[in-house]
């Protein structure tokens, strides 16, 4: 049962305000994007037409803290499909944007932060891959990449969500 | 390595962007599209300091996905050369982000004033962002790929895997293919000589996106590709994107393990397969890092006596 005084009505405005959550509104909940979802279909923990319902009526917690928001694969076949222009990848994407902002970082994505930040690449390069590279005629991965430390330092990312 | 054969004449020049994948864990994706280019006249440049694409911290704040990307566009763009990616993913997230740069003043402006203050550097919008499949599609061509073949394939049967974001979201690509039926890798294989087979489902999803989140989650994904395609006798998945690869080829062990079935499923990077055609021995295109053995299929493989 949903307990209409739990309702953040402010929620939905806040998504259209976040870049890629801009169409959220124009949901009739037609339901065509969890008809093709090739995650639904493996798994009934994400159905995107029920998680914005969720979000359109104001439900701001149970869907910034569920794990269901991060489980969309950003396949895009929703987003060639619905016929409102929703963008729901791009919207799902708010969504983690804000669940970030508002404490919720899955684990594993604070752990490619962490990578990202300190070698500029999600897989970390070392004397053996390089050797590796080396062996079978590759040019060997030398760049500096300390600039992804600086922009995330820049908009003080790691600051807060990975502390 | 980026010298050109004397007798080519260079089609076209690009920064090769290889992303985070590729140089670290596929190799023979590295390799193959290197010796490929080189024999059919694409040269490529190499750019060091390029770094992630940005689209794994898409989802953790979107606005520094945007400032990385437009980092790695500003260092081709010094140099006057265009992108070409070998990850679908590299593809898709990049070429996003130039868009909105270069269609949104405002956006353009906030992101320069930030680069120039955190890493002193600027993006004016000039470059161009185009994946390697679609560099042999569109300028390379299957005229000239035709013209040089130098091996007989006809006799592979092999299943396409177009992945995701070769061609989705089509805005970002101005709609260079039908999303919901794509045919260039089709032809591409084709090309080669190779039989390309059609499957259920064939434009499913690998699964990926969620691997990190939820493993469980994108095996049975992955697994249900696996499935149709055992059910055509494909020789291969052939594919274009080393995440891809990373969900049929490096888990696939992991999922005949927790489906409790078996696929030995060859997986090959496009190039690889094209190389082979080429008349390139096996070696220079990597297919000894393949993690499933593709022996049967390279005995498959009959070479034109030069």
């Amino acid at each position: 049962m949903i307990d209409s005084k739990r309702l953040d009505p402010r929620f939905k405005e806040l998504i259209a305000s976040e870049p890629g959550g801009e169409h959220i509104k124009r949901c009739f909940a037609c339901g065509t994007c969890t008809a093709g979802c090739p995650v639904r279909e493996v798994t009934d923990r994400y159905n995107p037409r029920k998680i914005i319902r969720m979000a359109l009526l104001g439900l701001k917690k149970e869907v910034l803290s569920s794990p269901f928001i991060w489980l969309c694969s950003s396949c895009y076949t929703c987003h060639e499909r619905c016929p409102q222009n929703v963008k729901i990848p791009e919207l799902m994407n708010a969504m983690k944007n804000i669940a970030v902002r508002e404490g919720y970082l899955p684990p594993p994505m604070k752990t490619q932060l962490d990578l990202l930040a300190r070698c500029g690449r999600l897989l970390e390069v070392t004397d053996f891959e390089n050797e590796k590279r080396q062996e079978v005629g590759l040019p060997p991965l030398v760049g500096k990449t300390e600039d992804v430390k600086k922009i995330f330092e820049k908009l003080g990312i790691g600051r807060d969500e990975t502390s | 390595m980026t010298k050109r054969v004397e007798d080519k004449p260079i089609l076209s020049r690009y920064a090769l962007f290889t992303g985070c994948t590729v140089p670290v864990r596929a190799l023979n994706y590295e390799l193959s599209a290197r010796r490929v280019a080189e024999r059919l006249g694409v040269e490529f440049e190499e750019i060091p300091d390029f770094a992630c694409c940005g689209y794994p911290i898409k989802s953790v704040n979107r606005y520094a996905y945007l400032l990385m990307a437009a980092r790695n566009l500003s260092l081709a763009e010094e140099r006057g050369l265009s992108l070409c990616t070998l990850c679908s993913a590299c593809c898709g997230a990049l070429t996003e982000a130039n868009h909105e740069i270069q269609e949104d003043e405002k956006l353009r402006d906030r992101i320069n004033t930030d680069l120039l203050d955190s890493v002193g550097r600027r993006y004016d919008g000039r470059v161009t962002v185009t994946h390697f499949t679609r560099i042999l599609e569109k300028e390379v061509g299957r005229e000239r790929i035709a013209a040089e073949i130098r091996a007989d394939l006809s006799s592979l049967r092999v299943a396409p895997h177009y992945g995701c974001h070769y061609t989705k979201p089509s805005t970002i690509y101005h709609h260079v293919e039908d999303p919901e039926d794509p045919k260039s890798l089709d032809e591409l294989i084709r090309a080669t000589g190779a039989i390309s087979l059609s499957y259920e489902d064939r434009l499913q999803c690998c699964g990926g996106g969620v691997l990190a989140i939820d493993e469980q989650v994108a095996l049975a994904m992955a697994q249900r590709k696996l499935e149709h395609i055992r059910a055509v006798k494909a020789d291969a998945l052939v594919l274009i994107c080393p995440f891809c690869n990373v969900m049929y080829e490096s888990n696939q062990k992991k999922i005949e393990k927790t489906f409790q079935t078996e696929y030995k499923l060859p997986v090959l990077f496009y190039p690889q397969l094209l190389g082979l055609a080429l008349g390139l021995e096996p070696e220079e295109l990597g297919l000894r890092m393949n993690r499933i053995k593709p022996n049967e299929l390279l005995k498959k493989v009959v070479r034109r006596s030069p």
